[in-house]
């Protein structure tokens, strides 16, 4: 799957974004093969949308290099690139119907009134709201919008796709039925995708490969299943809910941080390495367990929280921060509360090693 | 007064509405109100059937709606690709060009017919090179109506245009632009229809401003009755020597305004 990214091959998407604003700083390498989705992922500020603006032609790069299907873009006006773009709130224009808000691509590349609503209704035919054509954006409930959004986005034929949050403006309820209608139409866009999200679901699920950025740089890139697998930063172990440690290999042991605490693991992997366990892998005990799991340490707890049917606990270090993850009759049995004291344990089958 | 809460709406604001507040509040719509009592009191409704066909005073209402409707024109014309530079345009002096545009709204009118007739008169900067070049000559035409209006009216329409321009949603214009749209195009098809409201708004006001000018109109346009005697200078006129005749001339204006401006209220600027 990377393959096709390391390539920079012709086809599809190759750029390297540098926007410099004040303290803001971003550069980012971005490739997309046709027909692949890349989701950027990032927290806040991280400037992925800067990124995706600036791949639209509305932020102004001070260097790097734009190309699509080998074509230069990056001396072109927003209006001349040629690319669809659906933004966060799909910003229909509300004084047009669905059917003329789909038209005017068309209609600004040249082509007659007629035959641009010829072709939007085919567009809204093919996401499926054909009888809304009439209907003015204000009359369209969130998921139809963001499907009028993608229809005017694809009615200029577009070689790059631009998504902008495309989920984001959506009540959790109707979010995965709308989120598997996009997955279905995405698929069927032979063009470049990239799209902005700050939601690891949504990414996972819509793309073929993760371009994770923080502080405007590429932290990590590979397909959904590595990244969730082998997170490299604190913020993708948040996203894809893993404990992550950095520190060096020796033997079987690795040393977290400056030491002196150590991991065992069963991967025998030396030098620096990158340490991974599941919060449900952490086993929380009241008082020193007998025969002894090795990776044992003591921790304080520093919030118990519900979630689902399962209840998060955040360890404070010494000697390191770790999330567990136990039952609720647990935490009853071990009377956890915030400040207590309490021994935790990681098997070494548990863990998961890779180089850092 | 209760301080606990938030009122919500349709609440009743608690206790009594202060005597402090609401006595100059009924003075001053008083003052408002009585001046067009007085109009209605003192017409003579007896004769008004007969004096409303008076040549005169059609002819300076037909003068006056005329000329305030071009006046308006022009200022939409020339006033909305003004207020689009000015809200979407940076260029230095924008700050100064911004004020000069409202100077107007300051300027004693009589001080604007004066600057007017310096400029546009037959002797003018301007107005001299255009009566040689192409025997245009402006004071004291209709033509001149116009321009003293325009003059007069174009700030409220900049005005209000600039505040909707600023207040509408560029992320729509940056929309456009990635469907392929010029900046022309983003213009016509998406800027001008989403503040078409404020466009609306100002070309009211402008309107009802164009109307019942005066100063610059009588400066310089001067008064010539079927020519630039627009019905403000016709009810000044006869006030001299017909009190009563200025007093249905007024209760014509009075009425064709607010019809005018309650006949568009309810059309363009009612429920957006």
């Amino acid at each position: 799957m990377t393959a096709g990214a390391a390539g920079g091959a012709a086809e599809g998407l190759d750029a390297r974004l540098v926007v410099r604003r004040g303290a803001f700083d971003l550069d980012l390498a971005l490739t997309a093969a046709p027909g692949e989705v890349v989701a950027l992922l990032g927290p806040n500020g991280a400037g992925k949308s800067t990124a995706l603006r600036a791949l639209a032609g509305l932020v102004a790069t001070s260097g790097g290099h734009l190309r699509v299907d080998g074509a230069d873009l990056r001396p072109l006006p927003s209006e001349r690139r040629g690319i669809g773009m659906v933004f966060q709130d799909y910003l229909l224009f509300p004084h047009l119907s669905a059917l003329d808000n789909v038209a005017f691509g068309p209609r600004c590349r040249g082509e007659g009134r007629r035959a641009a609503r010829r072709r939007a209704a085919g567009w809204l035919e093919r996401v499926g709201l054909a009888e809304h054509a009439a209907s003015r954006p204000g009359a369209l409930s969130g998921g139809q919008a963001q499907r009028v959004a993608l229809a005017r986005a694809l009615a200029v034929e577009p070689r790059l796709l631009l998504l902008d949050e495309p989920l984001a403006a959506l009540d959790a309820h109707t979010r995965l039925e709308i989120r598997a209608a996009l997955r279905r139409h995405l698929a069927g866009f032979t063009g470049a995708t990239v799209l902005v999200t700050h939601d690891p679901l949504d990414a996972m699920v819509l793309a073929d490969r993760l371009v994770v950025v923080e502080d405007g740089r590429l932290v990590q890139q590979g397909t959904p299943a590595e990244v969730a697998r082998r997170p490299r930063t604190d913020y993708v172990a948040r996203l894809v809910g893993l404990n992550l440690y950095r520190g060096r290999a020796e033997a079987g042991t690795v040393l977290v941080g400056e030491g002196p605490e150590t991991l065992d693991t069963v991967d025998s992997l030396d030098g620096e390495v990158f340490l991974a366990f599941a919060p449900s892998s952490v086993a929380l005990y009241r008082t020193r367990p007998d025969g002894s799991p090795r990776n044992l340490w003591r921790a304080r707890v520093t919030a118990v929280e519900r979630q689902g049917d399962r209840v998060r606990v955040q360890l404070s270090g010494p000697p390191f921060p770790a999330v567990a993850e136990v039952t609720p009759a647990a935490v009853a049995e071990l009377q956890l509360s915030e400040g207590s004291l309490i021994w935790a344990a990681v098997k070494a089958t548990e863990t998961h090693v890779y180089p850092a | 007064m209760s301080p606990r809460g938030r009122a919500r709406e349709g609440d009743r604001p608690p206790g009594r509405p202060p005597w402090v507040l609401v006595a100059p509040a009924l003075v001053g719509l008083a003052f408002l109100v009585l001046p067009l009592v007085g109009l209605l009191v003192r017409a003579p409704w007896s004769t008004l059937g007969t004096r409303l066909v008076q040549g005169q005073v059609l002819e300076a209402l037909r003068l006056s709606l005329l000329s305030a409707t071009l006046a308006t024109a022009l200022c939409v014309l020339f006033g909305v690709p003004l207020a689009w530079v000015l809200a979407r345009v940076p260029f230095p002096g924008a700050r100064l060009v911004r004020a000069l545009v409202t100077v107007p709204l300051v300027l004693p009118p009589v001080v604007g017919g004066v600057a007017l007739l310096l400029v546009l008169g037959r002797r003018g900067l301007v107005g001299g090179w255009l009566d040689d070049a192409f025997g245009l000559t402006f004071p004291f035409t209709t033509a001149g109506v116009v321009l003293a209006e325009t003059f007069v009216a174009m700030p409220f329409l900049v005005i209000s245009v600039e505040g909707a321009l600023r207040a509408a949603d560029l992320r729509y214009e940056e929309a456009a632009a990635t469907l392929g749209a010029t900046r022309w195009t983003i213009f016509r098809r998406v800027t001008l229809p989403l503040v078409a409201p404020g466009v609306a708004a100002g070309a009211i006001l402008c309107w009802a401003r164009a109307l019942g000018e005066f100063g610059a109109t009588i400066t310089f346009a001067g008064n010539f009755p079927g020519r630039t005697q627009t019905m403000p200078l016709a009810v000044y006129l006869a006030l001299e020597t017909d009190p009563q005749a200025a007093i249905v001339l007024s209760l014509v204006l009075l009425a064709v305004s607010v019809l005018v401006l309650a006949a568009l209220r309810d059309r363009w600027v009612g429920t957006s």
